[in-house]
């Protein structure tokens, strides 16, 4: 085990160095000044050039790149061009929407994706199966922008019974869940439905598994092998993509988040791109992307705890 | 024939009817504004109403239509331009250091958040339909790298490749002349898989406005402009989603049921 976990932590540090590198040349291509972005078009050269200076832009390209990293790898993100506050505390903000969004969100297509996928399994083949497949089909061709559009249109327009857009923080906490609940809906069926199909796929093929027959051939009711036998031994692909869906809605709820004008980080991120906020894109986007491949690495060394014949690869 | 290759075939296809048509017919001009009769309801005229600039939302419908199948298939082309060569190079020398530089290469374009970058890219290029392409067609790769390099693989292990390579074939040879097409079947249902992920990826960025620009039509943006009338004429918003909707709906169809058609291992299974 320790020279696979040697192996992989190292492959895990180079990932993150390129994918550093990555992030801030993708980020240097961004056109437009940030210190003519702050000042104005109006603003005198010299006044440019001292910002410019101040805020380290007129150093070279890799004498940027290597401040930024050892920076960030002393604990520190940066600071804002725009708001002038730490980039650690902008993103531990939007953290306050963002996390309990896709927490909602995924903790909303659990349950609907387990009961559903469950029931597809156990009648895989039958009439309940395909209508439920059918209905799945469904929910990942929704644009969840367009769907949001229609929650909004009959809860919030028609019905009255939740907010259309906005959060108000967590003061009240009763208001912060009611203004999150409809951008979660709108999360988390299209994910639900992706969720129920890899899960049917999963328990469909464990079920073919000897010993699921050895569990048959004891007695064991259908029902009872798929629940006690089949569904712990399905989850492994199931939980990869619980891990790959819970960072895709914390970044790619964005455009959700314009939908309903919540304050989350893909909001944050969008916004600072516009503003040319360099830093904060360049820290925001690492930390995304570092928090991907953390969830993976450790994804992966939990299988290969579980399983030894993955360790060889 | 499965119900979902057909009904997946003609949803699919009339997508591609209205985009083609629309290049010789709409039923307005898509740029005529009418602010006089803006957000009409749906009538004799106007089959699907109007917008609030008074543009007839059929046309401009079916030019949209033109936009996201554009995107979306040269974004799959990019995808599967790139990305079935280095499969095909991986597999070919799967277990050394080209499989592995590759397949590392592959998580790493994985863990990026893609709508983030897709964004940072069109930022930094400019809000266009070519880099809505780019970005899209970026993270088309290691999909498709991903997917030749898992069919290639077992194909190796077969007898007649050994017999290829007893012949004196060369490892490129034998995954042009053999590993590729028996590898197509696969291509071809994760093709319609990323066309129709590419629709609703064109449509997400032409709605936060970094895909077509004005004022090529695009499904993405009629939404975007639709939200703020969306009280008063629902339909503006309703008709260019149903659009997506139905579009990639009948690609996912087309997709499921060309794997059953085309996957022999399934058709194993069903006997």
């Amino acid at each position: 085990m320790l020279p696979y976990l040697a192996r992989r932590m190292i492959s895990l540090a180079l990932s993150l160095l390129v994918a550093s590198l990555v992030i801030f040349l993708l980020v240097e291509m961004v056109p437009g000044d940030p210190a003519t972005f702050m000042l104005g078009t109006g603003a005198q050269p010299e006044t440019l050039a001292a910002l410019r200076a101040q805020l380290g832009l007129d150093q070279p390209l890799p004498v940027r790149y290597a401040s930024w990293l050892l920076q960030i790898l002393s604990g520190d993100l940066g600071q804002s061009f725009t708001y002038k506050t730490p980039v650690t505390g902008m993103i531990l903000d939007r953290m306050q929407v963002s996390l309990p969004l896709a927490l909602m969100a995924l903790a909303l297509a659990v349950l609907i994706a387990f009961p559903i996928g469950l029931f597809a399994a156990a009648r895989r083949g039958e009439a309940g199966d395909t209508a439920i497949m059918s209905v799945t089909q469904i929910g990942i061709a929704l644009p969840n922008f367009w769907f949001a559009m229609l929650l909004v249109l009959l809860f919030a327009v028609r019905l009255r019974w939740l907010p259309a857009g906005g959060f108000g923080g967590w003061d009240a906490p009763g208001a912060a869940l009611r203004s999150l609940l409809l951008p979660a809906v709108a999360l988390a069926l299209p994910q639900a439905a992706i969720l129920a199909r890899v899960l049917r796929s999963a328990l469909i093929e464990t079920m073919d598994q000897d010993y699921i027959r050895t569990a048959r051939a004891k007695g064991l009711s259908r029902g009872k092998t798929l629940r006690r036998h089949a569904l712990r031994n399905a989850l492994i692909p199931v939980l990869t993509i619980m891990g790959m869906q819970f960072s895709f809605l914390l970044a790619g709820a964005i455009i959700i988040e314009n939908v309903f004008y919540l304050p989350g980080l893909g909001r944050m991120i969008f916004q600072a791109i516009n503003q040319r906020d360099l830093i904060v894109v360049q820290s925001a986007v690492l930390v995304l992307v570092a928090a991907v491949i953390a969830v993976t690495f450790l994804v992966d060394l939990a299988y290969a705890a579980v399983d030894p014949r993955l360790r060889t690869r | 024939m499965r119900w979902t290759l057909i009904l997946g075939g003609i949803l699919a296809g009339l997508a591609m009817l209205a985009a083609a048509l629309s290049f010789l017919w709409t039923p307005h001009d898509v740029g005529q504004m009418a602010v006089a009769s803006k957000l009409q309801p749906l009538s004799g005229t106007y089959w699907l109403g109007t917008d609030h600039f008074g543009r007839d939302i059929l046309s401009m419908v079916m030019v949209g239509a033109r936009t996201s199948i554009a995107v979306a298939v040269v974004a799959v082309g990019i995808g599967m331009g790139f990305g079935v060569p280095l499969g095909l190079l991986a597999a070919a020398g799967r277990g050394g250091w080209v499989d592995e530089v590759i397949m590392r290469g592959n998580d790493l374009i994985f863990a990026f958040p893609s709508l983030v970058i897709a964004i940072l890219i069109t930022a930094a290029f400019g809000p266009s339909a070519v880099n809505a392409i780019i970005a899209i067609g970026i993270f088309n790769i290691p999909v498709f790298a991903r997917v030749t390099r898992g069919a290639a693989m077992p194909i190796w292990t077969l007898d007649y490749i050994r017999a290829a390579q007893v012949a004196g074939k060369g490892r490129l040879r034998i995954s042009l002349e053999h590993i590729l097409p028996n590898t197509l079947n696969l291509l071809i249902v994760q093709g319609t898989i990323q066309f129709s992920l590419g629709i609703l990826a064109e449509a997400g960025l032409s709605y936060v406005g970094l895909g077509a620009q004005p004022p090529t039509p695009s499904w993405g943006r009629m939404l975007a402009e639709a939200q703020t009338f969306v009280t008063i004429a629902p339909h503006v918003a309703i008709i260019p989603g149903l659009c997506i909707f139905a579009t990639v709906l009948g690609l996912n169809l087309l997709g499921d049921g060309l794997r059953d058609a085309l996957d022999p291992r399934l058709k194993v299974m069903q006997a």
